[in-house]
C-alpha cells in the first residue's frame, strides 16, 4: 500500500514536471533552442495568478486566464527583443541570452514582488478522494494536474498534426529554409510557438504552486531544470515524450527518496538519466536520426 | 576577431569603472535609494555588513539590512555623540561573493562589521575580520565555525548546537513526545548543525528518534516520502530544524495526508505566520524556540514592528530584530568605551572585545544578554506555541 | 636590410596571449606592491585566475572539440575537494604554502582527469544537447556526492564515510570534508603569482595540444566527424583526450580557487557556476583563448563594479549580458566595428 501511495506522489510530482516539459519541448522542437528562461516565465505566471486571486480577490479561473494572457504576451516580447535578433547567430549565443533573460526575470521579480515568500491559494479546491477505504488518497490538485497534462498533450499533438499552423510549425522544425520557400512565415511561426509555450508555462506555474504552495522569485528555477531533464529524458522535441519523461522523472525521484536515500535522491535521478541516455541516446521516444554522409 | 575587440573594450570599461567606483565609494553614505538615510553630522562610525540581498536567500539579508537601518536611523536621530553610517553589500549567500563584498566595505573604510547574515559566507568573512582586526558582531550567522578561534567575532544569535541541545532538552523535560521524527535540510549548515546536536542530546536524554530524513535545495517541494516515513513509524512529534519556507510546505502536505503530530521548530521557523496568504490553522499548535516574537506586548518590540511596517510594508522577522539589536549593542559598547569615530578599526576592535566580554545588553531578542570570550552569546530562548494564529509563550 | 621574422597567424596570436597575461600580471603586481590597488580588486586576483583557467579549459571542450558541456563546475569541484584534502593531509609535514598549493593542484588535476576520463568513455558517444544534459547531470551527481561525503584526518590517516559522519576521529583529528558543511579548514595559501603561473601553464598545454597533430585531429572531428572517421582518425580517442585535458585543468583551477578561501561548500559548484563559465567562453569567442581570458576577467569584475547600483545590481548585470550577446551578433554593429579597425574584416563573411 505504501508502494501505491508513493507511486501516486510520484505521478503527482511528475505530472507537474511533465506540464513544464511540454513547454520546453515545444520551443525546442521548433526554435532548436534551450529556453532556460522558461522556468522563470512559470514563476511570473504564478505571481500574476497570486495577485489576481489573493490581492484583488478575482475568481481563480479569471486569475488563471489573466496569468495565461500576461505570460503569452511576455513570451512574445522576450522572443521579439532577445531571441529574434539572434536568429542567424550560433545556438550557444541564444543559450546565453536565454540565461540572461532568466536572470533578468528573477531579479525583476525580486524587486517587484520582494523576496518574502507568498503562500499560493490553490486554484483547485483542496480535498482528497479516498481509495480502498481511506488507505490511499489522491488530492484534487493531483487529479487536475494529470488531467490538464493529458488534455494539453492531446491538444498539442492534434494541433501540430492536423492544423495548418501546426503543420507550418513542423515544417519549420524540419527545415527552416525550405519552409520559407514554401511560403511559410517562419518568424511568425516561431513567435506563435513562443506564445503557446509561454501560455503553457502560466498553466504550469499555477498548477505547480497549487500543489506546492510556496511562491518566491526563484520558484521556477529548479523545476525548470528538472523539466528540461524530463524533456531530454523523453526525447526532446517529442510531445508525448515530454509527458512520459516528466512522469517517469517524478516517480523515480520519489522512489529514490523512499527506497534508497533521501540524501542522494537527486544524484540517483540524474544517474538514471545518464543510464537511459547511454542506452537510448535520443531519449525514450526521441527520433533516432540516421546520419547521412 | 570582432568579439575579441569587443571584449577588450568591455574589459577596459570595466577596469575604468572599477577604479572610478573604488575612488568614489569612500564618501558615499548609503547606496540605498528607497530609504532615507539620515547622514550623521560630522564624523560617524562606519558599520558594514554583507548578506544575501538577491538570490534565493535574499529574504534574510534584506531583513537584516532593514532592521539595522532602523536602528541606525533611530540612533542618528537622537543626535548624540555617537552617529552611524550603515552600508550593506550583497553576497548572494556565497562565500566567494561575501569576501568580495567584505573587501568593498573595507575599501569604503568600514570600522565595525556586522559580519555576514548567513552562516557559510560568515565563516569566510570572519576569517578576514580576524586577520584585518576589524571587530564583527554577526546578527544571525549561527554556525560554530563562524566564531571558532577568532577573538574578535561575536554572535547575536544562538549557536546552532545550543539550539539543537536546547530543543531536545525542552522536548524531554516537557514530555512532548515519545517517538520523534526529524526532517532536516541536508545541504544547509544551519539545519545540519542543529540536527547533529539534537540527535546527540536526544540519545543522552533517552528520547527515541524513529525517523530521520532529509531534503536538499533541488528537491524541497515534495515531502510525501519524509512524512510517510514519520507517519508509518508512528512518530508523535516531528522536529523541523529549518527555515519557515519549507516548513510551511511540510505542514500543508501533512494536513493533506491527515497526519497531525506535534510540530517542533527552531528560530528559523519564526516568520511562518507573516507569510502572505498563509493559512494560520496549519500552524496551530506548532512549538518553537525563538528569541524574537513580533507579537510581543512590550513597547520596544511594538515600536520596532510598527516602524518596520511603515518603512518596508512587512512584519519583521528574527533576522531584522537580531540586526537591530546588533546596532544597539554597538551603540552601548561604544558609549561605554567612550570611543570616537576617528579611532581606527583595530583600536576599536580591542575596545569592543573588552566591552562585549564584560557588558550586559538588553534588546528585542533577549534581556540580560552576555557574551563569553569565544564570542558566543548567552540568552534565554523563549518557548512559543502558536495558538489561534498568534504566538503564546510556553513556560 | 631588415630581417622580418614571419610567424604564422596562430603562433602570433599565441604569443599575443602570453604577452597579455604577463603584462597584466606585471601591472597588477606593481600596483599591489605600490599599494595603489583596492582591497576588492586585490581579493579578486586569485579567483580571476581560477575562472580564467576554467574558461580556457572549457573552451577546449566547447570551442576546439565542439561539444557543449554544462557540468564543467563538476570537475572544478572534484579538483577543489581532492586537492584540498591532499594539501591538508600534507600540511603536517610541509609548511611551505606554495608547495602545498602546487601539490594540491597536481592532485586535484589528476583526480579530475581520472573522473573526466571515466565519464568521458560512455558520455562522449552522445551528441549535442544530449551530451549537454548528461554533463549537467554529472555536475549534479558530483554535487550530491560531495554534499554527503565525510573525510577526516587523524594520526592514523584519512577516514572516509558516505551519508553520515562515521569517521570516528581520535582527539587530534580534524574534519576535512564535513558533508554539507563542505571543506571546513582550508589552508589559505593561494597566491596571485601561482595563479598566473597556472594560467600560463594551462595556455602552454592548450596551445601545444591545439597546434599538434592531435589538435588537428580534434578539430577535424569537430568540423566533420564522419569525414574524420573515414580518413582513419580515432574519434573516441581524440575526444577523450581533449575532454580529459580540459577536466584536469579545471581540477587544478578548482584547487586554486578553494585554497583562496577558508571554507567552501559543494553547492558552490552547481549548475549556475557551470553556466557562468560557459558565458565566459561564448562571450570571449569559441576557440579564442585570449577572448576567454578577457571575458572571464571582465565578467568576474562586472558584478563588483556594479555595486553602486545597489539593489538593481543583478538586474543591470542581466541586461548587460543580453545586450552584449545581441551586440556581438548584430551585423550592423559588426560592420561598425569593422570600419573602426580597418583591414580586419576580411574573410569574415564568406560563409553564408
Amino acid at each position: 500500500m505504501t508502494f501505491l501511495s508513493f507511486l501516486i506522489s510520484g505521478i503527482s510530482l511528475g505530472s507537474i514536471y511533465a506540464i513544464i516539459a511540454l513547454g520546453y519541448t515545444m520551443v525546442y522542437g521548433i526554435a532548436k533552442m534551450l529556453n532556460f528562461a522558461h522556468g522563470d516565465v512559470i514563476m511570473v505566471g504564478a505571481y500574476i495568478c497570486f495577485y489576481a486571486t489573493s490581492r484583488y480577490e478575482l475568481p481563480p479561473l479569471v486569475g488563471v486566464i489573466l496569468a495565461i494572457i500576461v505570460c503569452t504576451i511576455l513570451g512574445i516580447v522576450i522572443e521579439r527583443l532577445a531571441y529574434k535578433p539572434l536568429r542567424a547567430a550560433p545556438i550557444l549565443a541564444v543559450l546565453i541570452t536565454a540565461i540572461g533573460v532568466s536572470y533578468f526575470l528573477q531579479n525583476a521579480a525580486l524587486l517587484l514582488w520582494s523576496s518574502n515568500p507568498k503562500v499560493f491559494p490553490s486554484v483547485v479546491s483542496s480535498g482528497n478522494i479516498p481509495l480502498f477505504g481511506g488507505q490511499l488518497t489522491i488530492s484534487y490538485v493531483t487529479l487536475v494536474t494529470i488531467l490538464a497534462c493529458v488534455v494539453i498533450m492531446v491538444a498539442l499533438v492534434w494541433f501540430t498534426n492536423k492544423t495548418k499552423m501546426g503543420k507550418a510549425m513542423r515544417a519549420c522544425s524540419e527545415d527552416k529554409g525550405a519552409a520559407q520557400l514554401m511560403g511559410i512565415n517562419v518568424n511568425g511561426t516561431i513567435s506563435l510557438t513562443f506564445a503557446i509555450g509561454s501560455g503553457l508555462a502560466a498553466i504550469a506555474g499555477v498548477l505547480l504552486c497549487s500543489a506546492y504552495p510556496t511562491l518566491v522569485p526563484t520558484t521556477g528555477a529548479m523545476p525548470g531544470i528538472k523539466a528540461f531533464t524530463a524533456a531530454v529524458f523523453g526525447g526532446i522535441g517529442s510531445i508525448p515524450g515530454a509527458m512520459l519523461g516528466g512522469i517517469l522523472l517524478g516517480i523515480i525521484e520519489i522512489f529514490a527518496k523512499a527506497y534508497i536515500s533521501t540524501q542522494l535522491s537527486d544524484a540517483i535521478v540524474f544517474a538514471v538519466l545518464i543510464l537511459v541516455l547511454i542506452i537510448r541516446p535520443a531519449g525514450l521516444l526521441g527520433k533516432q536520426i540516421r546520419e547521412k554522409v | 576577431m570582432k568579439k575579441k575587440l569587443l571584449s577588450l573594450a568591455l574589459a577596459g570599461v570595466m577596469v575604468l569603472g572599477l577604479c572610478a567606483c573604488g575612488g568614489e565609494t569612500t564618501d558615499e553614505t548609503s547606496t540605498e535609494g528607497t530609504e532615507t538615510t539620515s547622514t550623521a553630522q560630522g564624523a560617524a562610525f562606519k558599520i558594514g555588513g554583507t548578506g544575501p540581498l538577491t538570490g534565493s536567500a535574499a529574504i534574510y539579508g534584506i531583513a537584516a539590512k532593514n532592521g539595522a537601518q532602523i536602528a541606525v536611523d533611530e540612533i542618528n536621530a537622537l543626535g548624540g555623540d555617537i552617529q552611524f553610517e550603515l552600508r550593506y553589500e550583497d553576497d548572494v549567500h556565497d562565500a566567494e561573493k561575501a569576501v568580495n563584498a567584505y573587501n568593498t566595505l573595507k575599501d569604503w573604510g568600514m570600522q565595525l562589521s556586522l559580519g555576514s547574515v548567513t552562516s557559510k559566507p560568515a565563516e569566510a568573512t570572519s576569517v578576514e575580520n580576524y586577520s584585518d582586526r576589524i571587530f564583527a558582531l554577526t546578527p544571525s550567522a549561527s554556525s560554530v565555525a563562524t566564531i571558532e578561534g577568532k577573538d574578535n567575532v561575536f554572535q547575536m544569535c544562538f549557536a546552532d548546537p545550543n539550539q539543537g541541545a536546547a530543543s531536545a532538552q525542552y522536548i524531554s523535560e516537557k514530555q512532548l513526545g515519545t517517538k520523534i521524527a526529524v526532517i532536516w535540510k541536508n545541504d544547509d549548515v544551519y539545519s545540519k548543525g542543529i540536527h547533529e546536536t539534537f540527535l546527540e542530546k536526544a540519545e543522552e536524554l533517552g528520547l527515541e528518534v524513529v525517523s530521520d530524513t532529509t531534503f536538499a535545495d533541488g528537491n524541497d517541494t515534495d515531502f510525501s516520502v519524509q512524512l510517510s516515513d514519520a507517519q508509518s513509524k508512528g512518530a508523535d512529534l516531528v522536529f523541523l530544524p529549518m527555515y519557515y519556507q519549507p516548513a510551511s510546505l511540510i505542514l500543508a502536505q501533512a494536513k493533506n495526508m491527515n497526519y497531525s503530530p506535534k510540530w517542533f521548530g527552531v528560530d528559523g521557523m519564526d516568520g511562518i505566520l507573516t507569510m502572505e496568504g498563509f493559512d494560520a490553522t496549519l500552524a496551530e499548535g506548532v512549538m518553537l524556540l525563538t528569541p524574537f516574537n513580533a507579537d510581543a506586548e512590550d513597547e520596544k518590540t511594538q515600536n520596532f514592528v510598527k516602524t518596520y511596517q511603515e518603512k518596508f510594508g512587512e512584519v519583521p522577522n528574527q533576522f531584522a530584530a537580531d540586526a537591530y539589536d546588533c546596532v544597539y549593542a554597538y551603540y552601548e559598547a561604544l558609549t561605554n568605551a567612550k570611543a570616537t569615530p576617528d579611532m581606527d578599526a583595530s583600536t576599536l576592535c580591542d575596545l569592543m572585545i573588552q566591552q562585549f566580554t564584560s557588558m550586559t545588553f538588553s534588546g528585542l531578542t533577549g534581556t540580560e544578554v552576555t557574551w563569553d570570550a569565544t564570542g558566543a552569546v548567552s540568552k534565554d530562548p523563549k518557548g512559543m506555541v502558536i495558538e489561534n494564529g498568534a504566538y503564546v509563550g510556553l513556560d | 636590410m631588415k630581417k622580418r621574422i614571419r610567424w604564422n597567424k596562430t603562433t602570433r596570436n599565441n604569443y599575443i596571449t602570453y604577452a597579455v597575461v604577463i603584462l597584466a600580471f606585471v601591472v597588477m603586481q606593481a600596483m599591489v606592491s605600490a599599494g595603489s590597488i583596492s582591497s576588492t580588486l586585490k581579493g579578486m586576483l586569485v579567483p580571476i585566475c581560477a575562472y580564467v583557467v576554467m574558461a580556457i579549459s572549457l573552451n577546449l571542450t566547447v570551442g576546439i572539440l565542439g561539444e557543449l558541456s554544462l557540468g564543467h563546475a563538476g570537475f572544478m569541484s572534484v579538483g577543489a575537494f581532492t586537492g584540498v584534502t591532499a594539501a591538508v593531509a600534507l600540511s603536517n609535514h610541509v609548511s611551505s604554502g606554495p608547495v602545498l598549493l602546487i601539490v594540491g593542484m597536481v592532485v586535484g588535476a589528476l583526480f579530475a582527469a581520472l573522473i573526466g576520463f571515466l565519464i568521458g568513455i560512455p558520455v562522449l558517444r552522445l551528441k549535442g544537447d544530449y551530451l549537454a544534459i548528461v554533463t549537467l547531470a554529472f555536475g549534479e551527481i558530483i554535487k550530491g556526492i560531495f554534499n554527503n561525503l565525510y573525510v577526516g584526518l587523524d594520526s592514523s590517516g584519512l577516514h572516509m564515510s558516505l551519508l553520515s559522519d562515521k569517521t570516528n576521529l581520535d582527539e587530534a583529528g580534524q574534519m576535512v570534508i564535513g558533508g554539507p558543511m563542505g571543506l571546513e579548514t582550508i589552508p589559505k595559501v593561494a597566491t596571485f603569482p601561482i595563479g598566473v603561473l597556472l594560467v600560463l601553464v594551462s595556455l602552454v598545454i592548450i596551445f601545444h595540444l591545439v597546434g599538434s597533430r592531435a589538435g588537428r585531429a580534434i578539430m577535424a572531428v569537430r568540423d566533420n566527424r564522419i569525414a574524420a572517421e573515414s580518413i582513419g582518425i580515432n574519434v573516441t580517442k581524440y575526444k577523450l583526450m581533449a575532454f580529459t585535458v580540459s577536466a584536469a585543468l579545471a581540477g587544478a583551477a578548482g584547487t586554486l580557487f578553494a585554497m583562496n578561501y577558508s571554507t567552501l561548500v559543494a553547492n558552490k559548484f552547481d549548475f549556475n557556476t557551470s553556466i557562468l563559465i560557459l558565458v565566459f567562453v561564448v562571450l570571449g569567442g569559441l576557440g579564442n583563448m585570449l577572448g576567454s581570458i578577457i571575458a572571464a576577467t571582465a565578467l568576474t569584475i562586472l558584478p563588483e563594479a556594479l555595486r553602486q547600483f545597489s539593489d538593481y545590481r543583478m538586474l543591470v548585470y542581466a541586461i548587460v549580458l543580453i545586450l552584449v550577446m545581441l551586440a556581438t551578433n548584430n551585423d550592423t554593429f559588426k560592420a561598425f566595428l569593422a570600419r573602426l579597425i580597418p583591414g580586419r574584416k576580411k574573410n569574415e563573411k564568406e560563409v553564408v
